[in-house]
């Protein structure tokens, strides 16, 4: 059998659901950066998949600055996680209401 | 010359700006000082703007800067100095600067002195906009200006409360105030609408421009724009039907009644009437100048009916400027331009020193008014009682005063023009004029000594007021000899304000004018004898004739007041309290509420939302992440 487009978009959307309920259902806010990552690498999935069927390589680049995007935003995002862990001792978020309205 | 036409429009300006620095302040005598002084100033580059008109006849015509430039309107900053426009710069500055010394003295007890000055300066300013501009629109912001300062100076004792007077009803300052200013805007409609049909046939506003186009208009759009403006007119005017603010006006300060009555106000309306003589004299709108002229007449006669029982000393004065103005009218209307121009300034100054006389007949009597209280007062007061009586014999019409040459041309130019009954008319109200006014002077300065008995302790007023006055008693007496040099000069101007009586009537002039000076001397005769007199002869007040059914009439001036009252006032305040309580409050009103009630509802529910917990937040997010994708999905199906 051979390994189509749509064999890349299916794993994807897998992919992309599996983050999704990571982040709907996580309490550890860890967690939830490693379901953003999930999901930000499902889309990269299916950025190189429809690349390379269409011949085009904007999306191979798309995918490259995705990638890079990300990296900072777990160097920032980590950062300020070690901050408020020191700070409430928890990264539950149920902890971490003090926006109630 | 152009500096002068600068300086005599704008040192009024700066004076009102010097006065509004201390307006806040109690009273300082250097303000009004400096008013006088920078009033002064314009007075003399009007008059020296005048005299080199006289000497050279070159028109000053100046543009200051680019005013209003879209599309194809342009109208410029512009001002002319023709010989229309310099008598009445001269006439209004002469005016103002005795009316600015004489406030010196007559606010001298008043707590808002530096207040008072500045809207008088102001007032004068707006004033010489209106007269100096080369273009409707500026002279339509002096209008707006001269309106918005009477409003501010009739109002100007604001704080007092209605009184109900016997001669009187309830009157306060701010009421009139008001009154004046409603009954001005209404007219100022019709005004602009005469603008705009003018500005709309010939595409340019400044007055040489339009009056050149003339000819080129048809019969409609004359008509309609000669009938707009004169609506204007009537209502600065205050011709009849818009004159009830006019007496009402008094409540202001004397100063105040001086200027508007004989410089800064009324003439306005005259004054606008000359300025468009050309559209005036066109044949398409005679009707509409006959109109003028009948109008002119009536209220000439109207005026001077209710005046002869008017008790109140300031009212009498404001009924024959409002007879005079119809006088002025008349000359208009029937086309003699520079006659109408003539008696404005002839009036103006002996107008101003009678409302001056009459205001230190206050100032003595504490503000009292009512000629019934006075008499004999020339014992006490000489110097106002001899100007009273210059300005009265000026306003009756007799020989040689100013009053006499300028009214007997109008008068002469009813009769030229045959118009008979205008003519008419216009004798026999010459004759109802000798009598008020000398009524009034006789109940207040001569006769019985009445008010002594109710315990006022009158006192001439302050010398430097007197010998401010003087000009005025001067011109009031010497103006009409130069009525020649006068025709001589506004004659330059064209041939629309050219006006000559005719062969006949100039063989017939002398026994006209007799008739005339018949008419003033009976009326002034017939006060002597009722009201001059002491003694056993002295007049009293009879129940019987003001019980009777004409006095009653003219005493409740002929109930056009209680008419406005009732027909429109009282209907207007009824619809406006029904539009309150029914559209305003529950349709308007109800529905800001309820959409208000509905932000703060939808508000109040969705505040679980925020719950501070970011999974939540997340949770919320996704659900509207698919709303999203689901609408464009079924958006994408359907398109």
């Amino acid at each position: 059998m051979m390994i189509g487009l749509s064999h890349y978009l299916i794993v994807s959307a897998i992919l992309f659901s599996i983050g999704l309920v990571g982040v709907l259902r996580r309490r550890n806010l860890l967690m939830l950066f490693f379901a953003t990552e999930v999901m930000l690498n499902a889309v990269n999935i299916a950025f190189a998949a429809i690349s390379h069927y269409y011949n085009d390589l904007t999306g191979q680049m798309f995918a490259f600055f995705i990638i890079a995007i990300a990296a900072s935003e777990v160097a920032v995002g980590l950062g300020i996680l070690i901050v408020l862990y020191k700070k409430y001792g928890s990264l539950d978020l149920d902890d971490l209401a003090s926006m109630r309205g | 010359m152009e500096n002068l036409v600068y300086i005599a429009l704008f040192a009024p300006f700066i004076g009102s700006l010097f006065a509004a620095l201390f307006g806040m302040s109690e009273r300082k005598i250097f303000v009004g000082i400096v008013g006088s002084l920078f009033i002064g100033l314009s007075f003399v580059a009007s008059a020296t703007l005048a005299f080199n008109l006289y000497t050279t006849g070159t028109v000053v015509h100046v543009t200051m800067m680019d005013w209003i430039n879209a599309g194809d309107l342009n109208i410029p900053f512009g001002f002319v100095v023709d010989q229309i426009s310099v008598t009445m710069m001269t006439v209004v500055t002469l005016v103002s600067t005795v009316v600015h010394i004489y406030a010196i003295g007559y606010m001298d007890h008043d707590k808002s002195f530096n207040r008072f000055f500045s809207y008088l300066s102001a007032f004068v300013f707006s004033m010489m906009i209106l007269v100096m501009s080369d273009n409707f629109a500026g002279l339509f912001i002096g209008w707006e200006g001269v309106g918005v300062c009477s409003w501010l100076l009739v109002g100007f004792w604001y704080h007092k409360p209605d009184q109900t007077r016997e001669e009187n009803p309830s009157i306060s300052p701010s009421w009139a105030a008001n009154e004046a200013f409603i009954m001005n805007r209404i007219a100022d409609l019709g005004m602009l609408i005469g603008i705009f049909i003018l500005y709309w046939n010939t595409g340019s506003l400044q007055y040489d421009e339009v009056f050149a186009q003339l000819p080129y208009l048809g019969e409609t759009v004359l008509v309609t724009a000669a009938i707009a403006l004169f609506i204007g007119a009537m209502g600065k005017s205050a011709q009849f039907p818009l004159h009830t603010w006019l007496t009402d006006a008094m409540e202001g300060p004397t100063p105040v009644s001086a200027l508007i009555h004989a410089a800064t106000m009324v003439t306005a309306g005259v004054f606008l009437v000359i300025r468009s003589n050309p559209l005036y004299s066109m044949e398409e709108v005679a009707g509409v100048s006959f109109f003028i002229a009948s109008l002119g007449t009536f209220v000439a006669f109207y005026a001077a009916s209710m005046a002869l029982v008017e008790r109140d000393l300031k009212r009498i004065i404001a009924y024959s400027t409002l007879s005079q103005l119809g006088y002025m009218f008349a000359a208009a209307g029937l086309g003699a331009y520079w006659i109408a121009l003539f008696h404005l300034a002839a009036h103006a100054f002996f107008k101003a020193l009678l409302f001056l006389g009459g205001g230190n007949v206050m100032h003595a009597m504490h503000d009292e008014l009512d000629l019934f209280k006075m008499g004999a007062l020339r014992k006490k007061m000489r110097g106002t009682w001899i100007y009273m009586t210059i300005a009265s014999v000026a306003l009756a019409g007799l020989p040689p005063l100013a009053g006499f040459w300028s009214k007997d041309a109008i008068i002469e130019t009813a009769f030229n023009e045959h118009t008979y009954i205008l003519w008419a008319m216009l004798v026999i109200t010459a004759g109802m004029t000798a009598f008020y006014s000398f009524r009034q002077v006789f109940l207040s300065f001569h006769g019985e000594d009445r008010h002594t008995p109710l315990g006022f302790h009158p006192h001439e007023m302050y010398k430097f007021v007197l010998v401010a006055m003087s000009p005025l008693a001067v011109l009031a007496v010497i103006t009409g000899w130069f009525m020649g040099s006068y025709k001589a000069f506004i004659y330059k101007i064209g041939e629309t304000v050219q006006y000559e009586m005719s062969d006949h009537t100039h063989h017939l002039a002398t026994y006209l004018g007799l008739i005339v000076i018949f008419f003033a001397i009976s009326g002034i005769a017939y006060a002597y004898y009722k009201y001059a007199r002491t003694g056993e002869n002295a007049w009293q007040r009879s129940e019987k004739v003001e019980n009777g059914f004409f006095y009653k009439l003219l005493a409740n001036q002929y109930y056009v007041p209680k008419f406005y009252e009732e027909f429109i006032t009282k209907p207007y305040m009824m619809i406006s309290e029904k539009f309150w309580t029914q559209v305003d409050l529950k349709i308007v009103d109800a529905t800001v509420d309820n959409i208000a009630k509905f932000l703060y509802g939808s508000g109040d529910k969705t505040r679980s939302m925020q719950t501070g917990n970011l999974s939540n937040y997340l949770n919320w997010m996704a659900v509207g992440a698919v709303l999203l994708l689901v609408i464009a999905a079924i958006s994408a199906m359907i398109g």
